[in-house]
């Protein structure tokens, strides 16, 4: 019998353009708790997602109890009991608690000897027992769209162990939790380590990890650092496992002199009491802003409210001494705000139409004829400078922009902005999911951008693009801005002091 | 069609064009082979029949392409031709005329009553775009609940009676036609299609309101955030899609010689057909004016073909509907593939 319940060795995957897991390894003990941790893209969630067979290994071996294992798909990893609440929880809300833990294998039984039938009683009950297990006291027969969000993850971590897992993924469980739901969901944990279940703790908060867990393995750019037992372990020497790269001169060197203050944000809250509260920060003109943070720190959430996508309860803009009041993204890009958004896909390419009509779609007031009628040829002016410009590699105008690479999308979205001519550009992970190559085409970009005067806020989550593009860093953590790095100064190590400060 | 560059010989793009449009290459296959068959298919007569039959569909097609495009539809598009036709034909009536539904009004000038069905049109298009943009109803269900209502209302107004006893201008300028060699004689109605096809090319080409109609049908979240004003676009589609049905009304009464609240039943499936047939990709931000053309002169075709080879009418729907669902599953089989 082998020491450890679950074991993955030598995990290799790649995805196209990027090594997402490199050699990693995972042992997990029984009866303990093992916290996985890395920054963001270090590659914890793909492991995981290769351990409950959503994604296929390239390479490697998993062994449950000593003996090597295939795990074909999810269901297949349940049945070999490894079980997985994940990071986003996918309940059906209109159902209730015990269809939503039963689902798929709903207890059944035979009426007249023949018909066969749901179980309910049967389901009810076992519900209601799993529900005791995990500490909670509400009706199974409650719909799960009625329950707060902890609750939800109750009923998930009850749905694993029903299972009667031996393996437990939770995925930065406490992402979205106040301080007491933390404490129910650690006397839970506390429970399943009595019962020997291995679980596996994913999350980016120290305290916890050192509160909660028994071993620690680190991971950094999808390789394996180490594994070390938590009470050896300290704040500092974990970040410093996490962060401690190279920085190799992968920026262009930045000419740009940040002058006086053009961009001031006072005060500005969300109206979504979890999201971003109290955020005041100024911007220069011709300066580049970092904002750095780990998952969830509300970044991306800020800016869109800045941007007039998400909405918000107080605070103010100011532009130049004056008051903004944005409501929707055409009230900013009027005032010269422009946003590059994080999801490139989701909000930022229309797939099937051309590049020309997608570098074009912000500005095409420009370019009209007699007020109304679209001067084709000033359309075609505007691709053919910004292909020139941005190096755009694309066989045509009329060629739909999902053929293109992310990096040439990218720099076709760089163009829509530019187009407008703006004085502020967020900039909302400008490179993610874009080879090096065209990495450094955009930073030359932002860079030459902030020469020429324009003042540049980028969000960013690579430490490294972080601190070689900045002139200042600010660094929010948890919806709040936990502090400001001037950009000379800036380290991972005080970075991630500032974006691990939970209240 | 989308990708096809000047360099590709006239085989290819042919070759392309074919592949890209099976159900169009197939039709017109099989109107060959029905002409070739029966004796007067390929006749002035039925050229001049499929053209002003054509002429009415297109204007509806072109209105609901909008909201298709949109990733929307517009279920309403056949209730409100019938009302259109129905309040045309009440207005349009002689003032001599004995079953004259409103005796208390004057004879109208049918221009006048031209623009008053527009207005309504104009109407009914508006609700629909603020029950789209506004209540966030999904458009199958908003346009679903509005075909209905607008339906009861054409029924009170008509006391459910057929209309008829219009003004002389009216029947005959709509119907009125250009020559008469052999029996081919171009209608009036082909230079109405002819004019507002040139004015939807253009809008959706030339002008910002097209541009941001095809972003919001390639994504209508990146639309709203590169500043495109995505409410105020998709009332103006619900809206213009309202005053092409108006007018195809106004057309159809006059071109019928009588109205009823049930004229223009299942003209929005036709005109939906007609554009998906075309090109129109039901997954949003495709679709040509040209397109919707072919797709609607194809599937006229379609019935004239079903008509000259004697098949029972009833089973045309049959047909129909298969060529529907045809057309749709190689339309999505083209992005699944891609995928």
């Amino acid at each position: 019998m082998s020491e450890y319940v679950l074991e993955m060795m030598d995990v290799s995957k790649s995805f196209p353009g990027v090594k997402a897991l490199d050699h990693a390894q995972l042992k997990l003990r029984p009866g303990r708790v093992h916290a996985l941790m890395g920054e963001n893209g270090a590659g914890k969630s793909t492991l995981m997602k290769c351990m409950f067979g959503i994604y296929k290994m390239d390479q490697g071996q998993i062994n449950i109890d000593g003996k090597p294992v295939t795990i074909s798909d999810p269901m297949d990893a349940l049945k070999k009991g490894i079980a997985m609440v994940h990071q986003e929880l996918q309940p059906i809300p209109a159902r209730t608690v015990g269809e939503n833990i039963f689902l798929g294998r709903y207890p059944m039984k035979k009426v007249l000897g023949f018909i066969p039938v749901i179980d309910h009683k049967k389901m009810y009950e076992d519900t209601a027992g799993l529900l005791k297990k995990v500490r909670m006291n509400f009706d199974p027969k409650q719909k799960v769209g009625e329950l707060s969000v902890s609750q939800m993850q109750s009923v998930e971590i009850a749905k694993a162990v029903s299972a009667n897992c031996r393996v437990l993924i939770l995925d930065e469980p406490t992402s979205s939790l106040t301080a007491n739901e933390v404490e129910a969901l650690f006397r839970i944990i506390e429970d399943l380590k009595a019962e020997n279940v291995a679980v596996v703790y994913i999350s980016h908060k120290m305290d916890e990890i050192l509160r909660i867990s028994d071993d620690v393995t680190i991971m950094r750019d999808g390789k394996y650092i180490g594994t070390w037992e938590a009470k050896d372990l300290t704040t500092e020497k974990i970040i410093t496992q996490m962060v401690g790269r190279e920085l190799t001169n992968l920026y262009p060197p930045r000419e740009n002199v940040p002058g006086e203050v053009v961009f001031e944000v006072d005060d500005f809250t969300s109206i979504n009491p979890r999201s971003f509260r109290n955020v005041s920060f100024q911007l220069r003109k011709g300066e580049i802003l970092g904002v750095g943070g780990l998952v969830g720190a509300q970044r991306t959430e800020l800016m869109e409210g800045l941007f007039g996508i998400r909405s918000h309860t107080k605070g103010q803009i100011f532009y130049k001494g004056k008051e903004m009041h944005i409501n929707r993204p055409k009230d900013a890009i009027d005032q010269g705000v422009a946003m590059l958004t994080e999801d490139r896909r989701g909000s930022g390419i229309m797939g099937v139409l051309s590049i020309a009509d997608n570098i074009s779609i912000s500005s095409l007031s420009k370019y009209l004829d007699y007020g109304f009628a679209i001067n084709g040829k000033k359309v075609e002016q505007l691709v053919q400078d910004n292909v020139k410009k941005m190096n755009i590699k694309t066989p045509s105008s009329k060629t739909q922009i999902k053929s293109l690479s992310g990096g040439n999308q990218q720099k076709v979205l760089v163009g829509r902005w530019l187009a407008n001519d703006p004085d502020i550009l967020i900039l909302d992970e400008p490179t993610r999911g874009i080879d090096v190559g065209a990495k450094y085409e955009i930073y030359c970009i932002i860079a030459d951008l902030a020469r020429e005067g324009k003042s540049i806020i980028m969000i960013s989550s690579e430490m490294s693009e972080l601190i070689g593009m900045s002139d200042r860093i600010m660094v929010m953590c948890d919806g709040r801005v936990t502090g400001f790095v001037d950009g000379q100064d800036a380290t991972q190590e005080n970075i991630m002091a500032y974006a691990t400060q939970f209240e | 069609m989308q990708n096809s560059t000047s360099k590709d010989s006239v085989l290819k793009r042919l070759q392309k064009t074919v592949t890209g449009n099976p159900i169009v290459f197939l039709l017109i296959v099989a109107a060959i082979v029905v002409g070739c068959i029966k004796d007067n298919f390929f006749s002035w007569a039925n050229l001049s029949n499929l053209i002003s039959n054509t002429a009415v569909r297109f204007l509806i097609a072109l209105g609901v392409s909008g909201c298709l495009i949109t990733k929307g539809t517009d279920l309403s598009a056949g209730r409100q031709v019938g009302f259109a036709a129905v309040i045309s034909g009440i207005l349009c009536q002689r003032g001599d005329y004995n079953g004259r539904l409103w005796k208390w009004a004057p004879e109208m000038n049918i221009f006048l009553v031209f623009l008053i069905v527009i207005v309504f049109g104009l109407i009914w298009g508006l609700i629909n775009g603020l029950i789209v943009t506004k209540l966030h109803v999904p458009p199958f269900i908003a346009t679903l609940g509005t075909q209905t209502i607008i339906y009861g209302i054409s029924l009170v107004i008509s006391d459910a009676q057929p209309i008829g006893g219009f003004q002389k201008l009216y029947t005959t300028l709509i119907n009125g036609r250009i020559g008469n060699t052999r029996g081919f004689h171009l209608p009036y109605l082909f230079f109405v299609a002819l004019v507002f096809g040139f004015i939807f090319w253009f809008i959706y080409n030339k002008m910002r309101h097209g541009k941001y109609m095809y972003a919001i049908g390639g994504n209508e979240i990146a639309a709203e955030v590169s500043g495109v004003n995505t409410t105020r676009t998709l009332i103006r589609i619900y809206t213009t899609a309202g005053i092409m049905y108006a007018i195809a009304g106004y057309l159809l009464a006059a071109k019928s010689g009588g109205a009823s609240a049930s004229m223009g039943q299942g003209y929005e499936l036709e005109a939906i057909a007609g554009c998906t047939i075309g090109g129109v990709s039901t997954t949003g931000g495709i679709g040509t004016v040209p397109g919707i053309l072919v797709g609607v002169l194809v599937f006229e075709l379609l019935k004239i073909i079903l008509q000259f080879l004697g098949v029972n009418p009833y089973y045309n729907y049959v047909v129909q509907g298969l060529v529907i669902v045809l057309a749709v599953s190689l339309d999505i089989r083209k992005y699944i593939a891609k995928k």
